[in-house]
């Protein structure tokens, strides 16, 4: 009898390829995420037909478990928490590959290439999960977002997960030390998944984006290598591709925040230099009345979002204020940084949400050449990316290239606090002469501007 | 099937190269819903789990294989629908270009 499953799984993987090319281009991306998602459906489908599969009232009860608790909890979400759940659904898969490693190793009849491989995938997996949900804890709020360091931390890591590689190969080579070779799979698992989270701690809340691509990577590999474990061509095709993509995925959203992933592993953002800048100048607060004045005798407005507008869900405010000033004859225009907010591109989802028009949106290169001519640059709780020390050599912003919001005539910045970026360095722009700040959730701060324009 | 011949290996060299080929171009806005659309990708790994789980013979591989089988369901429908909001909002937008 053909097999026919195996026939599915080929035209899924054609299937993930075309989706994956359709979600590469704006106009054709919502189809993308159909096509693969169709493919998924007949591959999972077919594999409850595969010939001696036992269980099923288990594996029943363990899917709907599964698709109630993430649709639910992928529906609930709000658009801002989008890059934690991207972290914790594949922290889950990354999870699901060291559990099929777990087994193929627990069953132990396979031959030693086999459980090499069986061992790479877990170890990658378990680094995986276990960063994943450190991300995830880090972007929930629910654990600090400072980068968490102690003495010699490389040190230790290292010597983590070098024992608990050790444990993998006594298993490996059926070697007894301390405990018998076939318990050794304990400590091998408990040591990397322990490596996993030491790794993650420090890295701090502006590299997550970063991070979450890196360990998405991770885990297509992983799947990869256990498809290879269970000699599933699916898994490896579908998990080397997700590997392959998410590794360039990875080095292109670095390239854009100009960090590279090594320094970004290595942790500790910020804390290489120590920050002893001294900012001249002082913060000068304005009203929400002023603000309003200024907006409305303007010519020309930029709107500059940042994580601020979102963790404030303002989008719609944002709206409602770029709506009124067009209608009173203003020319307004958005000045959307790559990386500004958690994650690339995290801004234009938001505006597209809210209702924005595409073309109000420019990007970075078209901004800059525009803000000279701005009377007011409204920044809504943008930080690092707007900061002029990123063109000062020696600060921990050097390099990055920013929105050049210091060059428009006024500039207005609604901030929560007076606290720091994600970088955790003094803003230059927040001191200058022409630049006054708004302290306030952006929400109700926007709602002010608002009601205070409505009266002009 | 045991893996023993380099056919392997092509298809992992192939495999790389339309990832590669895939993700070089794509525009930065996209960065975000393409990462949580291959992160759905790697849902494939439910396929794996749901073998494990089928075939495992003692009540340590049913409990390991429980595991896998929610969370592997997790990492599709949830990166399915998280995927699916994210490029929801891009249609208006494709129209308008």
């Amino acid at each position: 009898m053909i097999d026919i499953s195996q026939l599915i799984y080929v035209l899924t993987i054609v299937a993930f390829v075309i989706g994956l090319i359709r979600m590469g281009n704006p106009a054709t991306a919502r189809s993308g995420i159909l096509w693969a998602g169709i493919a998924m459906a007949f591959s999972i489908g077919i594999t409850f037909f595969v010939p001696g599969l036992s269980n099923l009232i288990l594996i029943l009860p363990a899917v709907l478990i599964g698709a109630i608790i993430g649709f639910v909890a992928a529906r609930r979400v709000a658009i801002v928490n989008m890059p934690q759940m991207v972290a914790i659904y594949n922290g889950m898969g990354a999870g699901a590959a060291s559990t099929i490693a777990a087994i193929e190793l627990i069953k132990l009849g396979n031959s030693s290439f086999n459980i090499t491989i069986a061992l790479a995938g877990a170890i990658i997996g378990n680094v995986s999960i276990a960063g994943s949900v450190i991300a995830f804890l880090k972007l929930q709020g629910w654990i600090r977002q400072k980068p968490v360091t102690f003495f010699l931390q490389q040190a230790v890591n290292l010597i983590i997960v070098a024992i608990g590689v050790f444990f993998g190969i006594l298993f490996l080579l059926h070697g007894n030390f301390l405990i018998p070779y076939t318990s050794a799979l304990i400590p091998f698992f408990v040591l990397t998944i322990g490596y996993g989270f030491l790794m993650a701690l420090p890295i701090g809340g502006a590299d997550m984006p970063v991070l979450i691509s890196l360990y998405n990577a991770m885990t297509g590999i992983a799947v990869g290598l256990e498809g290879f474990a269970i000699s599933n061509y699916a898994m490896v095709v579908a998990g080397i591709l997700v590997g392959a993509a998410g590794t360039i995925l990875t080095l292109a959203m670095a390239n854009a925040m100009n960090r590279s992933v090594g320094a970004i592993l290595a942790g500790g953002f910020g804390k290489t230099q120590s920050e002893d800048r001294t900012v001249s100048g002082n913060l000068k607060p304005i009203s929400s009345e002023d603000v309003a004045v200024m907006l409305a005798y303007s010519s020309t407005v930029a709107i500059v979002p940042g994580f601020g507008m979102a963790s404030a869900q303002a989008q719609f405010k944002v709206r409602d204020l770029s709506d009124m000033l067009i209608s009173r004859g203003i020319k307004v225009f958005f000045a959307i940084h790559p990386v500004a907010g958690r994650m690339p591109g995290h801004m234009n989802v938001l505006l597209a949400e809210a209702g924005v028009p595409y073309d109000l949106l420019q990007d970075r290169d078209e901004a800059n050449r525009a803000f000279q001519d701005v009377d007011v640059s409204l920044v809504i709780g943008a930080n690092d990316v707007v900061n002029p020390a990123a063109r000062i050599q020696g600060t921990t912003l050097y390099g990055m290239p920013i929105l050049d919001v210091d060059k428009s005539k006024n500039v207005i910045v609604l901030k929560r606090g007076a606290g720091k970026g994600f970088a955790g360095i003094e803003n230059d722009l927040f001191y200058m002469d022409k630049t006054k700040m708004l302290y306030g959730d952006a929400q109700e701060s926007l709602s002010k501007i608002i009601q205070e324009l409505k009266k002009l | 099937m045991i893996i023993t011949d380099w056919a392997w290996l092509y298809i992992i060299v192939l495999a790389v190269f339309v990832g590669y080929e895939v993700i070089s171009h794509v525009p930065v806005i996209l960065h975000t819903p393409l990462m949580s659309g291959s992160n759905f990708i790697h849902g494939i790994v439910l396929v794996g789990a749901i073998l494990a789980l089928g075939y495992a013979t003692n009540d340590v591989e049913r409990a390991i294989g429980f595991v896998g089988v929610v969370m592997a369901t997790l990492n599709v429908v949830g990166g399915y629908v998280v995927t699916e909001r994210m490029l929801a909002m891009f249609k208006k937008k494709g129209g308008d270009r």
